[in-house]
């Protein structure tokens, strides 16, 4: 199948700015549309891997990054994000429209694709076992699945743990990893050839910037994995690498909180989850050197 | 006619998903995501067993939605459930309207409907008591000021919304099915009196079968805002078709509908409803109800607007002329609603008042 790197950079803008870039990511095919340099720039350095359809082919998200339009367009030009006409977001700076448009994908997927639980979360994995890392926004979670996904795990995704409830395996949406702040420049060095999309500041979040997913992760996107393990990070500057075992019932809660559509679910959402509990040994993870925290991963045993 | 928007060809004529193109499905689904109507379109081909015929990846779609399909029809049951134990001894039997009864008495028009509210009826002189239950069991009137609350309780036929505090879940309470404003009143103690119960749900109930076809019409027809317009005139095709095959229902439906004083939106409903959505009708009724409707201009006019209006909010629906019509339509749903005089005093208060009040806070 063709990827985006097929494409020349004006073919690119072409598509982008005209009938749109249908991109396929995991399970779903987007469709985009902008005419904005950074959109154009952000899927260039980051999308090259990714498979390419035709422009007639069925697309799940429609998604656009325009201008506002009025005055905004010359005067602190703005960009909204359009859902095939709705506008879920308030507008940005033009400058956070790559950005916007991860977060905007990610949203898409959050707030629709309910086949799947959908808990927030980075999903690695090795030998077929997956490791989930639920944890609010600062935990370091991003962070540590950069660290991982150069350090030999597959990326699954970064944002979305999708649990398909019929088998109980994890399906993989392998995109860009977002880092904020100072992860950039720990990333950067910790990464040798670490391919990043231009970082955006002053966004709600800080600094963002996004690194590229490794080839080999999205060539085997359709790979799904078995859940194995679930680490709550927790990043704190100079603290002792320590994981701790923790009881399954404080797990299944602090997943559910850490859900998209737990109660959308209904009682599939409960067998799905329990069941994933059941089958994975639960951690508490503190770190602050991601060499020792590499360490403790790679050293993880599979559950029996 | 120009040709019909695919989502409503596919919705007049379900079989049709067999043989669309993935491109087809693609913009169907657009529509359809637009309109709120992806779990009923899942009902529709579940029903007639074509969910199979459908291509994968459209296919994926209509599964989503099932389970947020499923967790509505739960959410809605336990709900009534519980206005039910608020109002067993004020509104006994508990008469529901719209969505709730559709979905509660296993109408097909409820199969995949979603919906925010429950909507109840209760005689007007029974409003206090209800009211006062209902804020004992955790629903608290929501947060309208003084001049909202003169306008629900003098001009308008429901209280203010009132939300439960800790479930979030609203329910309207009416007392008729029209404004005390409105030009027509049909009688609300008429349509309580004609009330069926439910069967296998002691102590609920339903209009009869053509009152709540009539108050569906009036309800679509006299309203002024058309996001979910193509919903609800699925709503009247399914409740025409099902009903249609109950004996007498034919019958008694062009006459029920000039006792009630709503001959008008009866004819728009079989008229769009037939256009649209290809719903049979029989010739006797059309001609008992073609008097009831407007003269020839006004109808080429009323056919340009709902025409419109009528079909799924979606880019690939509209026209230079859509938002027109949908403005057109807004206002005339508000002059609906009131005498002229009024109107202009409710618009003048909501626009230069209250916002002004809004501003201070």
């Amino acid at each position: 199948m063709l990827t985006v790197a097929s494409l020349s950079r004006t073919q690119l803008e072409a598509r982008l700015s005209s009938a749109g870039l249908l991109v396929q990511t995991g399970a779903f095919v987007s469709r985009i549309h902008s005419p904005l340099r950074q959109v154009a720039d952000g899927i260039d350095t980051l999308y090259g891997d990714y498979p390419l359809h035709d422009g007639d082919a069925f697309a799940d998200f429609h998604v656009g990054l325009r201008h506002p339009g009025g005055m905004r367009r010359w005067y602190k030009p703005q960009v909204n994000f359009d859902l095939d006409g709705q506008l879920p977001f308030e507008p940005l700076p033009q400058a956070h429209a790559f950005p916007m448009l991860e977060w905007g994908l990610n949203w898409c997927i959050s707030t629709r694709a309910h086949a799947y639980l959908m808990i927030h979360a980075a999903v690695v994995e090795r030998g077929g076992c997956a490791a989930i890392l639920p944890a609010p926004p600062g935990s370091g979670k991003s962070t540590l699945c950069a660290a991982l996904v150069n350090r030999g795990w597959r990326l699954l995704s970064d944002e979305l743990a999708l649990f398909r409830p019929a088998d109980g395996v994890l399906v993989p949406v392998p995109r860009p990893v977002s880092l904020k702040n100072r992860s950039i420049d720990v990333i950067r060095d910790y990464v040798a050839d670490a391919v990043f999309s231009v970082p955006v500041s002053n966004t709600t979040k800080g600094t963002v910037a996004h690194l590229k997913a490794p080839s080999a992760s999205v060539a085997r996107a359709h790979e799904t994995a078995r859940p194995a393990w679930i680490v709550f990070p927790r990043y704190e500057a100079g603290a002792a690498t320590s994981l701790t075992p923790i009881p399954r019932a404080s797990a299944f809660f602090r997943v559910a909180d850490n859900a998209f559509n737990y109660s959308h679910m209904g009682g599939r959402g409960f067998q799905t989850l329990a069941a994933a509990i059941d089958g994975c040994a639960s951690y508490d993870f503190r770190y602050s050197a991601l060499d020792e925290a590499m360490a403790v991963f790679a050293a993880l045993e599979p559950p029996r | 006619m120009k040709r019909l928007p695919i989502l409503v060809r596919l919705l007049r004529d379900p079989d049709r998903a067999a043989s669309l193109s993935l491109a087809e499905w693609d913009l169907a689904l657009r529509q359809s995501t637009s309109t709120n109507l992806s779990p009923t379109l899942l009902a529709l081909l579940e029903e007639r067993g074509l969910l199979d015929a459908v291509p994968a990846q459209p296919r994926a779609h209509l599964e989503w939605v099932r389970a947020l399909a499923t967790r509505h029809r739960q959410a809605v049951r336990f709900e009534v459930e519980c206005i039910q134990a608020a109002l067993v001894k004020e509104a006994a039997p508990l008469l529901l309207l719209k969505g709730a009864a559709y979905a509660m008495a296993g109408l097909r028009a409820g199969a995949g409907r979603l919906f925010g509210d429950i909507d109840i009826l209760v005689p007007k002189t029974r409003l206090d008591q209800v009211e006062s239950a209902l804020m004992l069991h955790g629903w608290a009137g929501t947060g309208h000021d003084a001049y909202d609350q003169r306008y629900y309780r003098q001009w308008m036929h429901e209280l203010p919304p009132m939300q439960h505090v800790r479930r979030r879940t609203s329910i309207d309470v009416h007392h008729a099915i029209l404004p005390e404003t409105a030009p027509v009143r049909p009688d609300p103690d008429k349509l309580r009196a004609a009330a069926v119960p439910i069967e296998g749900m002691p102590g609920l109930a339903t209009l009869a079968p053509c009152d709540m076809v009539l108050h569906s019409a009036v309800h679509l027809f006299f309203d002024g805002e058309f996001d979910k317009g193509l919903r609800d005139l699925l709503d009247l095709h399914r409740m025409l078709q099902e009903f249609g095959g109950r004996p007498g229902f034919w019958d008694a439906l062009p006459g029920r509908a000039r006792e009630l004083q709503l001959g008008r939106p009866l004819f728009y409903a079989l008229r769009y409803s037939r256009r649209l959505l290809g719903t049979r009708v029989p010739d006797e009724v059309l001609d008992a109800v073609a008097p009831l409707g407007p003269g020839l201009p006004l109808r080429m006019l009323m056919d340009g607007l709902f025409g419109r209006a009528l079909l799924p909010m979606h880019t690939s629906c509209d026209d230079a002329f859509s938002a027109a019509a949908r403005f057109i339509l807004y206002v005339r749903g508000n002059w609906l609603r009131m005498p002229p005089r009024l109107l202009a005093r409710h618009l003048f208060h909501k626009a230069f008042i209250s916002k002004k009040t809004e501003i201070k806070k």
